[in-house]
């Protein structure tokens, strides 16, 4: 007699295994008090100078630190290094994404409880990101006036999984004339209920709502460590 | 395209389950949600690749595409969207965060041959 049943139910998912390590990074987080983001967007929307910014604004009050996901160049931690935070480049090779276990691996022997903000900035590119899990406490989609209005609608994936848009490089929208109202109702469309923040990292426009922004998100998750320890 | 890096993850679950009962796998069934990030055919396509030279050389991938369905705050009912560029109630038009399904990314079932 056969026992083995000719349909075998198995109901897994696929990025199981990404899931868990990054269930396991969310813990450590949470332990060690720090706020995580994970900055997504195409490449040229500006990431690596909005973050720039941010760390340098924020350097003097808080205690932070990058992650930053490349295909093949450190120009970014480069870059980012003028921020005089530390800042480690992921080189992922020819991966479109950064994962859990690279953020994982990359995160070995940095003392988390000395850090209250750890910013990761994805590999640009609006496709693959969106389906994997790092661990953050906020997921935020850049969109630069640069890219059109559209944006939102040619790539709703990620922007649907995110927490947060922040459309970039405002300076410009004049010269492109960037049509707010079209690129809040796209953004809106494809994610309901998404707020949207408006940043200049070149004249520093909107940069303090941004900033206000997580450091009252993280306000609000470590609180809510106190009152339940 | 990181379908290939899915296709080798699904074949690596299917010669797990597989493998712990010795058996052979004819086809894969697995549910991919209109919002997982996955396209259809570039996964059926990483998928030939992959499988290329492996146990599961024959094995086919049946995939079962998933709708978004939301949770209607107004009609108080799951409904469908009109796309996901649109995640809006597909009878009354009131737009919903609360996703109950279309992200899927997931193996559902193996057809063995002992």
């Amino acid at each position: 007699m056969n026992s083995t049943p000719r349909i075998l139910e198995v109901r897994k998912n696929i990025l199981k295994q990404n899931d868990e390590i990054a269930h396991t990074l969310r813990s450590r987080f949470e332990e060690a008090g720090v706020f995580v983001v994970n900055l997504v967007s195409s490449p040229g929307s500006g990431k690596t100078a909005f973050l720039e910014s941010t760390l340098t604004r924020m350097r003097s009050e808080f205690r932070v630190a990058a992650l930053v996901g490349d295909l093949a160049t450190e120009n970014d931690a480069q870059r980012l290094a003028r921020s005089q935070v530390p800042v480690r480049q992921i080189i992922t090779g020819t991966v479109c994404h950064l994962d859990a276990a690279m953020i994982e691996s990359n995160l070995k022997d940095w003392n988390l409880a000395e850090l209250d903000f750890l910013f990761i900035e994805n590999v640009g590119n609006l496709v693959c990101p969106s389906s994997y899990d790092l661990g953050e406490n906020l997921r935020v989609v850049l969109m630069s006036v640069t890219e059109g209005e559209d944006k939102p609608l040619k790539y709703p994936t990620i922007v649907n999984s995110a927490d947060l848009a922040v459309i970039t490089k405002t300076d410009l929208a004049g010269a492109v004339e960037f049509d707010w109202p079209a690129a809040s109702k796209n953004l809106q469309a494809v994610r309901p209920g998404i707020q949207i923040l408006r940043v200049s990292a070149k004249t520093g426009s909107g940069m303090d709502d941004w900033l206000q922004f997580i450091t009252s998100q993280r306000r609000d998750v470590v609180e809510h460590l106190v009152w339940h320890s | 395209m990181h379908e290939l890096s899915i296709a080798m993850s699904i074949l690596d679950m299917a010669e797990e389950e597989a493998g712990r009962r010795s058996a052979e796998v004819d086809a894969i069934h697995v549910k991919l949600g209109a919002l997982s990030g996955v396209a259809k055919e570039a996964l059926l396509s990483a998928y030939d690749l992959a499988r290329t030279e492996t146990t599961l050389e024959t094995a086919q991938l049946v995939i079962e595409e998933v709708p978004v369905m939301i949770y209607c705050p107004r009609c108080q009912a799951p409904r469908a969207v009109p796309s996901i560029q649109q995640i809006s109630c597909s009878v009354c038009e009131t737009p919903s965060s609360e996703i109950l399904q279309g992200r899927e990314l997931q193996v559902v079932a193996l057809e063995l041959r002992a």
